[in-house]
């Protein structure tokens, strides 16, 4: 790739599927104006004992962030309906960090210096293993999205192996066609992460430079073509901060709303990444996702779809991650290393972004109890 | 039709006799809760999700369940009737008996159970030897057909899973109660302890809670409650509910008196 292909155009080899999902959410997200919500409009929305599109895009408004109180309070009320007391251990493992996209944000990206690394799967064992003596039983495996670097083979190899050692396996890498999807599935993995960024592609096309990770639609589609691949759940999310993240919020919620009607069986959760606001730059920027911000966006998932999972990540403090646990959140990773490896080898390739929580499993697991909450290793029965 | 009882009206299922009839679902509780709501509740069947066995890892739920209650392991999870044969079989594996709670939901919003693949999976399990307890919407075909399957009882939901609304199926568990010979036991969604007092004054024969339980202020007080509404509504029902007045005026004097012998 050049760099000036269409952005929205499929490249070679890239699956097209029959779907009307984008239409239906850029529809919407195109007319959602925050700015004309008010305060009765949110009233109105928290009064609802199911939210309706309208009232989700009620509750992400600027207006709403004076009733967040409330929010809260009705948003722990659903998660303790649907979950209970639970909340999901797992972590993630860097198995490469090689990348062909050219995305100005992110750390891994082509024209960034960084040490890359691949582990071979003798060393993906060795770390398996020994997360695997933490007692934890659901493991993500991520890799920079490189195809050549880091093929589906690989994956798939790798994707076995950790089958072996845990129940649950879950994949964040670069999107795939429908057959491949199936191929993993094969393998062991049952759950998808796939992040769209930001739904506004204009600012997906200007921020996205190079490789395949440019074209826009096919990555929309990733999780519609997982679940045909047989996979069990999907997981979304935009990067919070880096376009508009009320409407990019507005728009996840959307995208997770419309695939779970078409595929009601799909086991839906949310992801919460922000580009973290410059401290010197805090008053004048509407797109800056402060904690309040964040917290907005995830109560208001939760409130929108109250039986969806939510992750929160290492990336954020322990005193928020201990505090959304149970009021919104219902699943937490725990000795996190975001390296390529390091949990046994050394690590051989650079981290993609810093980690603000490094707590160890025993350390996760004791906050907790300690905050009258389960903590759940296994909630996965692959049959 | 009133139901047969047992001289010492005990609820049994496939030939297992239990004194309690509230039956715990443990799928939300912190675990080292459960101890104490099988003891204020004086509960004797619990259910566990398979999916949540960490067999010889941490925060294994069978760790938890005292010796002497009978496991009910529920194949939550399952998407269709294979699934459930398959995690029943693991159920049965792993130690965990022969009774067996059938879910199979394919739908991750409402949780709603779905009828025609839960009669299939009866149908194979009950050959297999299973005591099946299917979780079932309350429609009186379904549950002819999974008395034919070889179901052990009938677990018609009182509301959707987690919503704590109570018997908004009331009317359709009514026709089970009437039509069914089986114990009838409601799932899902009773949310306070009158109402599982008022599900059993119908006649139904056990109520299984979870929610209302699990996220009550104080979860051994509220175990008790449940226990005594379960028991309160049982006597009601066995003693014969009297006259319920209906609001609407009534005559006086008879209607019909004005015809010659």
């Amino acid at each position: 790739m050049t760099g000036k292909e269409d952005h929205m155009a499929y490249l070679e080899g890239m699956e097209v599927i029959d779907s009307d999902l984008m239409e239906k959410v850029s529809v919407l997200v195109e007319t959602y104006d925050y700015q004309q919500v008010t305060g009765a409009d949110v009233q109105r929305a928290l009064r609802q004992e199911r939210l309706s599109i309208k009232d989700y895009a009620a509750i992400l408004s600027p207006a709403a962030t004076d009733y967040l109180e409330e929010m809260a309070a009705k948003a722990a009320a659903a998660t303790r309906r649907h979950f209970g007391n639970s909340i999901q251990m797992f972590t993630p493992l860097y198995i490469a960090n090689y990348c062909e996209n050219h995305c100005v944000y992110c750390g891994f990206n082509c024209h960034n210096r960084i040490n890359r690394g691949k582990l071979t799967l003798t060393e993906i064992e060795a770390e398996l293993k020994a997360i695997a003596a933490t007692g934890l039983k659901e493991i993500l495996l991520l890799t920079g999205e490189s195809r050549h670097q880091s093929g589906v083979k690989y994956i798939g190899e790798a994707v076995k192996c950790a089958a072996r050692y845990f129940s649950t396996v879950g994949i964040e890498i670069y999107p795939l066609n429908s057959d491949e999807y199936a191929y993993l599935h094969a393998c062991g993995t049952d759950f998808v992460c796939v992040y769209q960024e930001t739904y506004n592609t204009d600012k997906y096309e200007q921020v996205h430079l190079r490789g395949p990770k440019r074209i826009y639609p096919y990555r929309f589609h990733a999780q519609e073509r997982a679940l045909r691949g047989g996979m069990r759940g999907v997981a979304f999310g935009a990067l919070l901060g880096l376009d508009d993240f009320r409407k990019d919020a507005f728009a996840v919620g959307l995208h997770a709303h419309f695939l779970q009607q078409k595929y009601p069986h799909a086991e839906i959760s949310f992801s919460t990444p922000r580009l973290r606001p410059f401290i010197n730059n805090a008053e004048n920027n509407s797109n800056d996702v402060h904690e309040r911000q964040l917290l907005q966006v995830m109560l208001a998932y939760r409130l929108f779809m109250p039986f969806a999972g939510i992750t929160i990540s290492t990336r954020e403090r322990a005193g928020f991650r201990d505090h959304v646990i149970g009021m919104a959140a219902t699943k937490i990773s725990a000795g996190v290393s975001v390296g390529v490896g390091g949990h046994t080898v050394e690590e051989k390739g650079d981290e993609q972004f810093e980690i603000a929580d490094p707590r160890s499993v025993v350390e996760v697991h004791q906050m907790i109890l300690g905050r009258g909450l389960q903590p759940v290793y296994t909630d996965y029965v692959r049959v | 039709m009133r139901k047969v009882l047992s001289m010492n009206d005990q609820l049994v299922i496939r030939g297992h006799e239990f004194k309690s009839r509230l039956i715990l679902g443990s799928g939300k509780f912190s675990l080292e809760m459960t101890q104490s709501v099988i003891q204020h509740g004086e509960v004797e069947m619990v259910t566990l999700a398979l999916r949540r066995a960490n067999v010889g890892g941490q925060e294994n739920i069978l760790e938890y369940i005292p010796k002497g209650i009978t496991l009910l392991p529920n194949t939550s999870g399952a998407r269709n009737a294979e699934e459930a044969v398959r995690i029943a079989r693991l159920a049965r594996e792993i130690g965990c008996g022969d009774f067996i709670k059938l879910e199979v939901i394919h739908d991750s919003k409402y949780l709603l159970p779905d009828n025609y693949e839960t009669i299939k999976a009866t149908e194979i399990l009950a050959r297999e030897g299973f005591i099946v307890m299917p979780y079932m919407y309350p429609d009186l075909n379904a549950a002819r057909a999974l008395v034919d399957a070889g179901a052990a009882s009938v677990m018609p939901l009182g509301a959707p899973i987690g919503s704590n609304k109570g018997l908004c199926t009331k009317d359709f568990i009514r026709i089970l109660v009437e039509e069914i010979e089986l114990p009838i036991i409601v799932d899902a969604g009773i949310g306070r302890p009158s109402q599982a007092c008022e599900a059993m004054e119908m006649g139904v024969d056990a109520v299984m809670c979870n929610t209302a339980i699990a996220t009550s202020g104080n979860i051994a007080q509220m175990a008790r409650a449940f226990k005594q509404a379960v028991e309160a509504g049982r006597a009601a029902y066995l003693a014969g509910l009297g006259r319920i007045l209906t609001g609407q005026a009534e005559a006086s004097s008879p209607l019909t008196g004005f015809l010659e012998e």
